[in-house]
């Protein structure tokens, strides 16, 4: 799934996994500092609730008194429900307190007097403050240390609300995180969609060079996309090129074949060999017809990138490739009947010849002998539209698509020679014109209907 | 042969008999095996009425009810005796023991109920508010103002000694916890506290242990005044009837609020019972209504207290007074003045 996640998708995930690790350690951080600070509150407290119960010391009649102030204590319940332990030693003779309260050590450098301490005491933690006087009793002097402690029960509920709130932060911050690097993502890949969506956007022959502004990144990309349809391009006019030459190779021969065919024909008296040639003459007519639509297609797909575009009258178009077809139309007794009005196009006219050749000369081979095959040109204010009806086996149930792609024939046309060329060069014609082909049956629902729709100049 | 077993029933009565006194001792029996042992101060005939409260809720458990002064009830706690619920109305020392951990949690929606100044982690809560106060015979004040002040009572009895001598009662400090911590908490307060202890030590004063024995000699006309009474007691004594002999004054220049307290024993063999009489005391101290309870409602803390100052605070500073050198040099001071003859 990785594999084929969306860059989007990765980026997203990456950056909102660079803001979870961000979120946790911004937690962590504020969490240690927080509980820093509560510590550091306790300390202050205690620190001064141990000084004020050691500036009560004093010496009378050789021995230490002290008098617990109110305050010392007070401000310890001022500040959490924290139980409190004390002890006041003198010389290490408890003086009050609690006797097995620990002594913290002294404090490690000279310049505070307060010493510090966490340690366990009556099964909890607590944190002790110490604070170390010298008092003259009698004639000696005397070290006496007061110990304050507390639990840290306070310093604990502070700390974890505040890391609860620094949790909720930074829960809201990888939420907005998450958010923002989706919208920065989808804005990073706006160009490349751009791209895609510009190279979606072509008509499948456009292989012209993409001209865009890409970032940085990507115009290595365009640089060879547009090289490869340039050489896809290249490929294919050779490839065309190449068809065209042969076709064109091999119909010269075929026409001298025929002639001299016909000769030979004209020449025997052998019916059964006059039988023969008339069957070669035929094939070499499939042959060159095959050629010659091979051709049609090849300037076809060579033609269409570039149109050499004038006015034609599709009337008189009609009329001459009517005229054109007529003697093969005749060898098998089928009228063209011409039902035409004159109709102005802007189209390239050997192309447009090209596609109404091809699409009348299939209604005529694939129709019964002693038919009528009729063409008509009507327009409305748009659109001309040429449509040539036959009575023959009609067109079946192929989509139209189906039947308009390269050496596709349709399934009730066995038994009849034929490439399948026919309709794909009409289509790509009216593609190329800005007009489409239309396939469908008969008026009453017999024979094929074969319609040319062309753009009105 | 019997004087060993005489020996050895003594010692094992030593080792049985406990180190502490009672003053009083109650069971009421419920229908199951399990007993609540409570340790209180506050006295019996006070009391019934929540006994028979719990007794009604839970029947099945057997109240073992012992009364004990609030220095004897500390001194039996810090000795692990095997009590489940403790109640005292002497703050200070109540704080102590939840402070070196002879407590345990209770959670309860009831408790969290309290307002924050009426409970301590969880560990000690308060059902009452009651305040301290002055208990006068009527008839020994006849004739005379009735004092609102401090400084108005103390003028009262520097002007009548003939009145007052050996008629006035108050709290033995050395031997009451609940009469020292209102000792120390109005001197704190106040300085017309030790003048008012001079003028008092003046006139032979009688030096009680508990509230009811003063309010029982000032009833009795022994007393011209008892200072520093529970005013919880004083108040069911008046409503018990007192033929007009007994009336109960507020200080209004200062008056000191204690919270009756309850905690569940470290040592509960009981804790669940311990909490259900825990949260009953509760139900009974958040009370809207006065009801038929001897003992006052928390309250809101300031109303009706006559006090402006609130309860004693429930906190590290209690422990302030109980510091054995604290006590030394506060009693001595109050010697001074309390015993001048």
């Amino acid at each position: 799934m990785w594999r084929t996640a969306s860059i989007w998708q990765r980026l997203t995930l990456l950056l909102a996994g660079v803001a979870a690790l961000l979120s946790l350690l911004s937690w962590g951080m504020v969490s240690a500092l927080a509980r820093e600070a509560a510590e550091r509150t306790q300390d202050n407290v205690l620190a001064a609730s141990a000084t004020i119960i050691a500036e009560t010391l004093r010496s009378e009649q050789g021995e230490v008194r002290l008098e617990l102030p109110y305050s010392a204590f007070s401000m310890l319940g001022a500040i959490s429900e924290d139980r409190v332990f004390y002890r006041v030693t003198a010389d290490d003779r408890l003086l009050t307190g609690y006797t097995d309260l620990p002594v913290p050590r002294p404090p490690a450098s000279g310049n505070s007097r307060v010493g510090f301490e966490t340690a366990e005491f009556r099964g909890e933690a607590v944190r002790m403050a110490s604070v170390t006087r010298q008092i003259l009793a009698g004639s000696a002097p005397v070290a006496v240390t007061v110990t304050v402690a507390q639990t840290r029960a306070g310093v604990s509920a502070i700390a974890s609300a505040l890391s609860r709130t620094a949790a909720m932060l930074s829960v809201a911050f990888f939420v907005v995180a998450v958010g923002l690097s989706a919208f920065a993502a989808r804005a990073s890949l706006r160009p490349l969609n751009e791209i895609a969506a510009a190279v979606a956007r072509r008509g499948p022959s456009d292989l012209r060079p993409l001209r865009r502004n890409a970032p940085a990144e990507l115009a290595p990309l365009l640089t060879s996309l547009n090289r490869l349809m340039e050489r896809l391009g290249l490929s294919i006019r050779r490839s065309e090129d190449f068809i065209a030459e042969a076709a064109h190779r091999v119909r010269t021969p075929l026409a001298t074949v025929r002639a001299q065919a016909e000769v030979a024909l004209r020449s025997v008296e052998d019916e059964d060999t006059k039988q023969r040639l008339r069957r070669m003459i035929r094939a070499v007519d499939e042959s060159s017809r095959s050629a010659g639509q091979l051709l049609d297609h090849a300037t076809v797909a060579y033609r269409a990138d570039d149109l050499a575009r004038s006015r034609i009258d599709l009337a008189a178009l009609a009329a001459r490739t009517a005229e054109a077809l007529s003697p093969t139309a005749a060898l098998r007794d089928i009228t063209l009947r011409l039902d035409t009005r004159p109709a102005e196009v802007t189209a390239d006219a050997v192309l447009l010849d090209n596609a109404l050749r091809n699409v009348l000369d299939n209604a005529i081979k694939y129709s019964p002998e002693d038919t009528c095959v009729t063409l008509a040109i009507r327009h409305d204010s748009t659109f001309a539209r040429i449509t040539v009806t036959d009575e023959g086996p009609g067109l079946g149930n192929a989509a139209d698509g189906d039947l308009t792609e390269r050496f596709r024939r349709g399934a009730n046309a066995e038994g009849i020679v034929g490439s399948g060329l026919g309709l794909t060069i009409a289509r790509d014609v009216l593609v190329a014109h800005g007009g489409r082909l239309e396939l469908g049956a008969g008026p009453d629902g017999r024979g094929a209907c074969v319609s040319l729709v062309l753009p009105l100049s | 042969m019997r004087i060993a077993c005489l020996a050895v029933v003594l010692s094992l009565w030593a080792v049985v008999a406990p180190a502490y006194e009672l003053e009083d001792h109650s069971r009421i029996d419920g229908t199951g095996p399990r007993v609540l042992r409570i340790l209180s101060t506050a006295d019996l005939d006070v009391f019934a009425p929540y006994l028979d409260a719990f007794h009604q809720a839970y029947p099945q458990i057997t109240l073992d009810y012992a009364v004990a002064s609030s220095s004897e009830l500390h001194r039996a706690i810090r000795e692990d005796a095997s009590f489940d619920l403790v109640i005292s109305s002497a703050m200070d020392l109540q704080f102590q023991l939840v402070n070196d951990g002879y407590a345990r949690s209770h959670e309860s929606v009831l408790a969290d109920a309290l307002p924050v100044w009426a409970r301590w982690r969880d560990q000690i809560f308060a059902f009452t508010t009651e305040p301290a106060v002055v208990v006068i015979s009527t008839e020994r004040f006849a004739g005379l103002s009735i004092p609102a002040t401090r400084q108005e009572l103390t003028a009262i009895l520097r002007d009548h000694p003939e009145r007052f001598q050996g008629a006035v009662g108050t709290y033995d400090v050395r031997e009451s916890g609940l009469g020292y911590l209102f000792a120390t908490q109005e001197s704190r307060a106040t300085d017309a506290y030790w003048r008012l202890s001079e003028v008092m030590g003046r006139l032979a004063p009688r030096l009680y242990c508990c509230s009811s024995a003063m309010i029982d000699d000032v009833l009795s006309g022994r007393l011209a005044l008892a200072y520093n009474v529970l005013g919880s007691y004083a108040a069911d004594r008046l409503a018990r009837g007192s033929g007009g002999r007994l009336q109960i004054l507020r200080m209004t220049d200062f008056s000191n609020v204690i919270l009756r307290t309850a905690f569940i024993t470290r040592s509960a063999e009981e804790p669940e019972a311990a909490g259900w009489f825990l949260d009953l005391l509760l139900s009974i101290g958040l009370r809207d209504t006065p009801g038929p309870w001897p003992l006052p409602p928390v309250g809101d803390g300031s109303e009706d207290l006559g006090s402006v100052f609130g309860p004693i605070r429930l906190g590290p500073a209690l422990m302030v007074y109980l510091d054995p050198l604290n006590r030394q040099a506060f009693l001595s001071e109050w010697l001074d003045a309390i015993e001048q003859h």
